[in-house]
């Protein structure tokens, strides 16, 4: 296999413009995501170039969140296979409604006679730009029945996920996280699906499991590099998503390990890493040496201040913590 | 436009079935049969049937929870119909919809929306289709007057309009949303006059005259296939009560005796008398095969098994479907 070092940003932007040609039925359909000569093409860039192959398949519309997503819906139910995008994580609340009651239950309620396939993008994270565009939200919908939640956290997973996430029948929402638009990693030159509900080994470990998804997959991959030095071997899972959720290898580690600690950016309380640290005391609680240990940020909005934010939001540090403290358990 | 006898009759037709169908489903909710409310279009089966018959099998229809009558005009069986109503097994969902949630793929009909800022989005999505595969089809959405003043209404209209989508939105004005008249909640006093806002033509029609709506919508359906874009039509009609246990309370009575002045099946029939299109021996024969129709729905439904609790967990993703 051949790889190159490519952008998250590329990685996505490849993954879009390769289902589209593979698939007619594939268009993309949000708030300037081309904008026409000189436009913005996507407020992070990600359809950037693709007009040039695909203009007819760039849907611009005004700033309509619920009918982006609602329009996406009936596109999927008539044959077609929209990507919708919504700006920022935050306004996704507009299309909430069509998200979870008319994307997530069209396939239930009509019997499986109707199927939505589509996929639902939005940048989430904070970089700075305050308490209405930073969220990062997932455990409202991996509550979701029917809905499935994607959090990529490297070039080659954004790649490979977007692209099944596109190929899947169900309603998909994909996560980008804003800080990993500009991190490279290598990517196969190859065609390559990666399945939906499959977690990834980041870095195989013996003492401790750390399960971190989305941009905190990464950081405890750091995290786990500064405790390998210090002679303590983390094993880091990345679930990569929520909805599937792949608990097996978690519990296959956990196993392994008897310790654990889950991180995810979304607030703490009734964030994803309580479902996760329920989950796992359900199946392994005989296998557990401590309890499940919890990082996710403070209950708080995402303040625009750099420190404060920074204050709010969990960080390497807060992980290592928590890491030593399950292992003085 | 001449609409031809045989048409007519079919219009008649229709809108007898409607009525009965519905009078049918108000008496098994009365006996505790059907879960929860059922609302009936009861007094605008002109609208219904009219806007429906301008549609050929292949267009795409998002009816409203009062349009039973367009399901069966685009293709289903009275009986697995009565049988969704009642949440039966052998239903088109098979008892997951029910009434206000039912959904027939196979005529084309993409159900209602019952959260019902939905039904805008949706129809907006189903014509992008149709205009990027250029299918030759358009999409009937069809929302109530209290539904008009949502705000997916607003962004979904301008929409259709910018992109010239073959959608055809008709308003069923039965002036009440539950008990808030639209008099009272519409700063307007016609939602077609909201049109003009969106660059689009607006029609207040008289939803009681079958042919009128059906004539008004065939030629917007027409105009959409032409790719000149969306059309507003509103019906102006009259419903009974909300759903089966509502007895008006909230309408004057001077109201409610006009508009029963205007019944559009008793008008329609007068019509066609006047006509020679209709005698009472038709009348009678139409009404006898109708019921007929009926009472087989209704057996059929009755006779429907249950559905297995278990399978309440089925089909929320599609890969359940094969598990
Ligand atoms: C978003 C939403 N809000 C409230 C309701 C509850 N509800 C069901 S029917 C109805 C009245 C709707 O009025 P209108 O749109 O005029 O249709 P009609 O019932 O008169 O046919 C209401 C309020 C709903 N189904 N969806
Ligand atoms: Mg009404």
């Amino acid at each position: 296999m051949t790889t190159r070092e490519i952008t998250f940003r590329d990685a996505l932007n490849e993954a879009l413009r390769e289902e589209m040609a593979r698939e007619e039925g594939v268009f993309i359909i949000g708030q300037d995501i081309y904008g026409g000569p000189g436009g913005y093409q996507g407020a992070f860039k990600v359809t950037k170039g693709l007009a040039d192959d695909f203009e007819d398949r760039l849907l611009d519309t005004p700033m309509i969140e619920q009918t982006i997503v609602g329009a996406a819906v009936g596109a999927a139910m008539t044959g077609s296979r929209p990507v919708a995008e919504i700006m920022f994580e935050d306004f996704i609340t507009l299309a909430m409604d069509l998200l979870v009651n008319t994307a997530a239950k069209t396939h239930y309620m009509t019997a499986g006679q109707y199927s939505v396939p589509i996929v639902v993008r939005a940048a989430c994270g904070a970089v700075g730009v305050g308490p209405q565009h930073s969220q990062t939200w997932t455990s409202w919908f991996m509550h979701i029945p029917g809905l499935y939640v994607v959090l990529p956290s490297t070039p080659y997973d954004a790649k490979g996920l977007l692209k099944t996430a596109i190929r899947d029948d169900n309603p998909v929402l994909f996560l980008e996280h804003k800080k990993l638009y500009n991190v490279t990693g290598s990517v196969p030159e190859e065609e390559y699906e990666i399945p939906l509900g499959q977690a990834r080994v980041l870095c195989p470990g013996d003492d401790v499991t750390l399960v971190a998804i989305g941009y905190m997959a990464g950081l405890a991959t750091q995290v786990a590099g500064t405790l390998r030095d210090q002679g303590l071997s983390v094993e880091v899972i990345d679930p990569r998503s929520l909805a599937p959720l792949d608990m097996e290898t978690i519990f296959q580690s956990v196993r392994k390990t008897h310790k654990v600690v889950v991180v995810a950016e979304d607030c703490k309380t009734a964030g994803p890493t309580a479902e996760i640290a329920a989950l796992i005391s359900e199946a392994c609680f005989e296998y557990l040496d401590a309890p499940v240990g919890r990082v996710g940020a403070k209950d708080a909005p995402i303040a625009h201040n750099v420190g404060m934010s920074e204050y709010i939001l969990p960080d390497a540090t807060d992980i290592h913590e928590a890491v030593q403290s399950v292992v003085a358990w | 436009m001449t609409i031809s006898e045989e048409l007519m009759l079919q219009m008649y037709r229709y809108m007898v079935l409607g009525r009965l169908f519905e009078q049918c489903a108000e008496q098994l909710t009365h006996r505790g049969l059907i879960p929860g409310a059922f609302h009936t279009g009861i007094g605008e089966e002109a609208t219904h049937v009219g806007a429906t018959l301008a549609l050929t099998h292949k267009d795409y229809i998002i009816p409203t929870h009062r349009g039973h009558v367009a399901d069966i005009i685009k293709g289903a069986e009275p009986g697995r119909l009565m049988a969704e109503i009642l949440g039966r097994a052998t239903g088109y969902c098979g008892g997951r919809g029910g009434s206000v949630h039912l959904a027939d793929a196979a005529s084309n009909n993409l159900g209602v929306q019952a959260v019902l800022s939905a039904a805008y989005p949706v129809a907006v999505g189903a014509a992008l289709t149709q205009k990027r595969a250029n299918t030759g089809r358009i999409v009937l959405a069809m929302f109530g007057d209290g539904a008009s003043l949502m705000g997916t209404f607003h962004e979904a209209l301008n929409l259709s309009a910018i992109w010239h989508l073959p959608v055809v939105w008709v308003c069923v004005n039965n002036q009440y949303a539950m008990s808030t008249s639209f008099a009272e909640a519409s700063a307007i006093a016609n939602v077609a006059d909201r049109a003009s806002a969106y660059n689009m033509p607006g029609h207040v029609v008289d939803g009681n005259d079958i042919t009128v709506v059906y004539e008004t919508v065939r030629e917007a359906r027409e105009r959409a296939l032409a790719g000149e874009g969306p059309t507003l039509i509103e019906c102006k009609t009259y419903r009974q009560g909300h759903s089966t246990f509502d007895t008006n309370p909230y309408k004057p009575q001077e109201e409610i005796d006009a508009w029963s002045k205007r019944d559009p099946i008793t008008q329609f029939e007068q019509r066609l008398r006047e006509l020679g299109v209709l005698d009472e021996e038709l009348i009678t024969q139409i009404a006898d095969g109708v019921q007929r129709q009926v009472d087989e729905a209704q057996e059929f439904a009755l006779n429907s098994p249950e559905p297995p609790p278990e399978a309440g967990v089925e089909f929320v993703f599609r890969s359940s479907e094969v598990e």
